[in-house]
């Protein structure tokens, strides 16, 4: 077991789910219509009880710290996230887009490590995979509908497809112990989870009736996974930790 | 004398916050009980939704359950969370299906192995037992809750969802 390969990994899953829960949440009173509102508070909240899933076997197993100090005492340099989860939420069609790649992603990931050799993840990734359905289900059908609607609509939507495709590369930079993770079975490669994630999500572009913007540099948006972060995530994590830095010790 | 049993009984007094009329025995959430030297009880038990914002709720009534009905103080009893287990909704009894539907809330249907989409988007109306419904949103009033609507009686109508 290579156990510097299994914490760069949790910490990576975790913090993604982390800051883009945290984003997502930011809906919570704005959505465009009720149902959505609803539909990113939830998926808000699924996705920070899996980041504190994965933040409970590094506590447990790996010896880190409590949960809670790790989502609310770490500099942003030692977050691992990725930029795509780090940008604000924009307008309605930035998040709906960004969901349905973050979550395509997700999805995928989660059934490459439902067969990890690393069991406590394997029995995590079988555990949400099943509510990850749900996301998958979500953008796929507003994806579908809006981008088959108005021509208001598309456009908005392929903006923010233009916007947000070039940095969903990010989510698949390797890390540190990239490819000790692959040869110990931690996880399958990086590049081999890209290939599945772009061939999804060109069909369901298509489906959309929206079009993939070319990309030239797949790294521009390389770096979260070695601490290297947007502008974007210092304010936020300021803002979400504030509370608990008030007084640490609290219990609630 | 302490046994499996009257844990177990202790626990039916134990409800989900979120859908008080259900206990925790029913929800399928109680992995294990283990009882050592006759004064020691274990519970483990899992999350139903990894996020599920009930779960210290239930682990704090669990204490509470104990203390009231078997006399254990909370130095006499762990409760243990496993989010290495996975939670399906097929571990709901019948009772509890029972339950939810008097609650007003569709019982997830029972599935094999995948969890397809047809499995996710049919509901019976818990009104009028129709299955000409339609899913309005995956998500509702709390994680485990999606909206539906029936087209035969007209409600609108929430559903546990299958899982």
């Amino acid at each position: 077991m290579n156990f510097d390969a299994i914490k760069e990994l949790l910490y990576r899953l975790a913090d993604d789910d982390l800051i883009m829960g945290h984003r997502n949440s930011e809906w919570t009173g704005l959505g465009p219509i009720l149902e959505e509102d609803i539909a990113f508070s939830s998926m808000a909240q699924d996705a920070v009880g899996h980041a504190q899933a994965y933040y409970i076997i590094l506590h447990q197993l790996l010896q880190e710290p409590a949960p809670d100090t790790i989502a609310f005492a770490r500099h942003h340099s030692e977050f691992r996230s990725c930029h795509l989860v780090e940008h604000p939420i924009g307008g309605y069609a930035f998040s709906l887009v960004r969901h349905a790649l973050y979550d395509t992603a997700k999805s995928i990931r989660l059934e490459a490590l439902s067969n990890s050799s690393f069991r406590p993840l394997s029995n995590l990734a079988q555990k949400i995979g099943r509510e990850q359905r749900y996301h998958q289900l979500h953008a796929e059908t507003w994806l579908r509908q809006l981008g088959n609607s108005t021509q208001e609509a598309k456009t908005r939507l392929q903006n923010g497809l233009n916007e947000a495709y070039p940095l969903a590369f990010s989510l698949f930079e390797p890390t540190l112990y990239h490819d000790a993770m692959v040869d110990t079975g931690l996880q399958i490669s990086e590049a081999e989870l890209e290939a599945q994630w772009m061939e999804k999500v060109q069909a369901l572009v298509l489906a959309s009736g929206l079009q993939l913007p070319e990309i030239e540099d797949k790294t521009v948006a390389y770096g979260g996974r070695y601490g290297k972060h947007t502008a974007f995530l210092p304010p936020m994590l300021e803002e979400m930790t504030e509370v608990f830095v008030i007084d640490p010790q609290a219990t609630w | 004398m302490i046994t499996e049993a009257k844990v177990y009984t202790a626990l039916e007094d134990v409800k989900d916050p979120e859908i008080p009329v259900i206990s925790v025995v029913d929800l399928g959430v109680i992995h294990n009980v283990e009882i050592a030297d006759n004064e020691r009880v274990t519970v483990e038990m899992t999350p139903t939704f990894a996020g599920c914002p009930a779960i210290d709720a239930m682990k704090s009534d669990i204490y509470r359950a104990m203390q009231e009905q078997l006399d254990l103080p909370k130095e006499r009893v762990t409760v243990n969370v496993l989010y290495n287990q996975v939670w399906t909704t097929n571990k709901i009894t019948e009772r509890g299906r029972v339950i939810l539907k008097g609650f007003g809330l569709s019982p997830p249907p029972e599935f094999d192995g995948m969890l397809t989409l047809e499995v996710l988007q049919n509901a019976v109306c818990p009104n009028c037992n129709s299955n000409n419904t339609f899913m309005m949103s995956t998500f509702g009033p709390t994680a485990c809750r999606a909206i539906h609507h029936c087209n035969n009686c007209k409600e609108t109508f929430e559903q546990f969802k299958p899982l």
